[in-house]
């Protein structure tokens, strides 16, 4: 196996007293793709946010490109190639849906990703691009989501419960483009409850439980009972 | 034809009360900070627009060059310096710490420059005025002032709705950690808008120092001006707030025409009429 992209050793995670992740170790490697999954309150978006920075955690529980990242803000994480498509979507409401856009990249980072190219990927939002982006539907707001990620031309991406509050037929529509996303060489972190969908597109897929990593392997080795098994704890 | 005039001259001085406003509503807007000392540093650059003019000798219309770019500075190294350290859900430490820096600067500068009251004077222009149709006569100087402030009420609209610092001062008010996610340093992007707050406070102030005497008390009552045509306008509306300030101008000259010692009072009544009407002001921002 090559060197990790990004890692997580020992990672602990505390809300004031409450204690969310214990131990965490996490590997992902360049063009990969990861599953996370687990149930609510398994510490799946803690893990999330002590990766982009959003919490702050020791330099060396959180490694990229073998650089200790940590302790660093998110603002700075964002500049190192991470970006996120939080859970809910969390556009900004007074911004239009270029104007969503043109914030994700405006960290500057040189790739493929301008704003012409997330219009040919998701051509609805070329035609809605002037209205706030409150008036978008919840699938056309998920795209947003995920072109303004892009626009940053991240080396790593994560998505946070990507489908979660979706129609179905917009999680399927998501879904299919998902591999055009990642094909461009980025590598990617799935979470996700649903597991059909995670494992449909992961190599390798994580399993949580109280805020620790109760099962991890690739996809297509796992089966039905050791997921079920380490995702109810049963 | 004396109440047109001084609904004439209410509205110009109305434009002096958008600009107390104006950085006030910025700055609110952005970070949900109420800065309790914004009066008091309307008077400080009004000092530090008189010590430019008497230590340089030019026109204090000149001393904006000087005092905008300083005011400025103080904005912002004061907001990374301290203020950034009291925001968070609790919105007491920053009403205490502004509170408190009110309480320091009109104390620094009645130790500077005593209570006595100063006033610049701008030279011919400050005599000059326009006759208007109908017997009306507007001061040159007062027009002047009104049309900056139309500029820079103009100019912060279109930072803050066109420009990507704008761009950047809205994402941060709506979600400062997918801001913080998108690259914005939410501590950098709030320096920036104090910066800009007291940009305009420089240039409210310098105006104040050249249209009326002013003394290190003042400040807290600039700052319910500048309260009260934020509130009357609306929160978060700029151009109501350029109109806030209007009909708070227009309200005191009103109340003086009727008697001069009510003008402070019509100006209240007129706010609390908005109040008590429409509370969240006559133009709200709909979100």
């Amino acid at each position: 196996m090559p060197e990790a992209l990004l890692s997580t050793h020992g990672l602990n995670a505390h809300y004031g007293d409450f204690q969310a992740l214990f131990g965490v170790d996490i590997n992902i490697h360049a063009g990969e793709v990861i599953a996370i999954i687990g149930a609510n309150g398994a510490g799946k978006t803690t893990l999330m946010r002590s990766i982009t920075g959003l919490l702050a955690n020791r330099p060396d529980m959180v490694t990229y490109r073998n650089t200790p990242i940590g302790a660093l803000r998110a603002d700075q994480v964002a500049r190192t190639g991470i970006a996120m498509v939080p859970e809910g979507r969390q556009l900004f409401q007074s911004l239009s849906v270029e104007e969503n856009l043109i914030i994700g990249g405006q960290i500057g980072r040189k790739g493929p990703w301008e704003l012409e190219n997330v219009f040919r990927l998701f051509p609805i939002l070329k035609e809605r691009r002037a209205v706030p982006s409150t008036a978008l539907s919840g699938g056309q707001q998920q795209m947003v989501a995920i072109g303004r990620a892009l626009m940053s031309n991240p080396e790593l991406i994560l998505f946070d419960e990507i489908s979660l509050g979706l129609a179905p037929i917009i999680i399927k529509s998501i879904y299919e483009v998902l591999p055009d996303i990642i094909g461009e060489g980025m590598s990617a972190v799935i979470v996700e409850q649903d597991i059909a969908k995670a494992l449909s597109v992961a190599d390798r897929v994580y399993c949580m439980q109280e805020g620790r990593i109760s099962l991890e392997g690739r996809s297509d080795e796992l089966t039905r009972e050791q997921i079920s098994a380490a995702y109810f704890g049963v | 034809m004396e109440w047109i005039n001084a609904i004439v001259q209410g509205v110009l001085l109305g434009g002096l009360y958008a600009l107390f406003a104006a950085g006030l509503s910025l700055i609110f807007g952005v970070m949900r900070l109420v800065n309790i000392a914004h009066g008091d540093f309307i008077v400080l650059a009004a000092f530090l627009a008189l010590s430019t003019t008497t230590a340089l000798g030019v026109n204090p219309l000149l001393t904006l060059v000087i005092v905008v770019p300083v005011m400025a500075v103080i904005g912002y190294v004061l907001q990374r310096g301290v203020l950034n350290q009291t925001l968070g859900d609790d919105i007491l430490p920053p009403l205490l710490v502004t509170f408190g820096l009110s309480v320091i600067i009109q104390n620094g500068l009645l130790e500077i420059y005593s209570a006595d009251p100063q006033k610049m004077n701008a030279g011919a222009i400050e005599t000059a005025s326009l006759a208007l149709p109908g017997n009306l006569n507007v001061g040159v100087l007062p027009l002047v002032m009104f049309g900056v402030s139309v500029a820079v009420i103009a100019g912060l609209q279109w930072v803050f709705y066109r420009s990507a610092l704008g761009r950047a001062f809205r994402a941060v008010s709506d979600k400062q950690d997918i801001a913080q996610l998108m690259g914005l340093n939410k501590a950098h992007v709030f320096g920036l808008a104090m910066a800009l707050s007291l940009a305009v406070v420089g240039i409210a102030g310098v105006f104040l120092g050249i249209r009326t005497s002013f003394d290190p008390s003042i400040g807290p009552g600039r700052l319910i001006f500048g309260f009260e045509a934020v509130i009357i306008g609306g929160l978060g509306n700029l151009w109501g707030t350029m109109i806030g300030g209007i009909i708070l101008g227009v309200s005191q000259n009103i109340g003086a025409q009727i008697n001069p010692g009510w003008q402070l009072l019509a100006g209240h009544i007129a706010f609390l009429i908005v109040l008590a009407v429409k509370p969240r002001g006559l133009f709200p921002r709909i979100d």
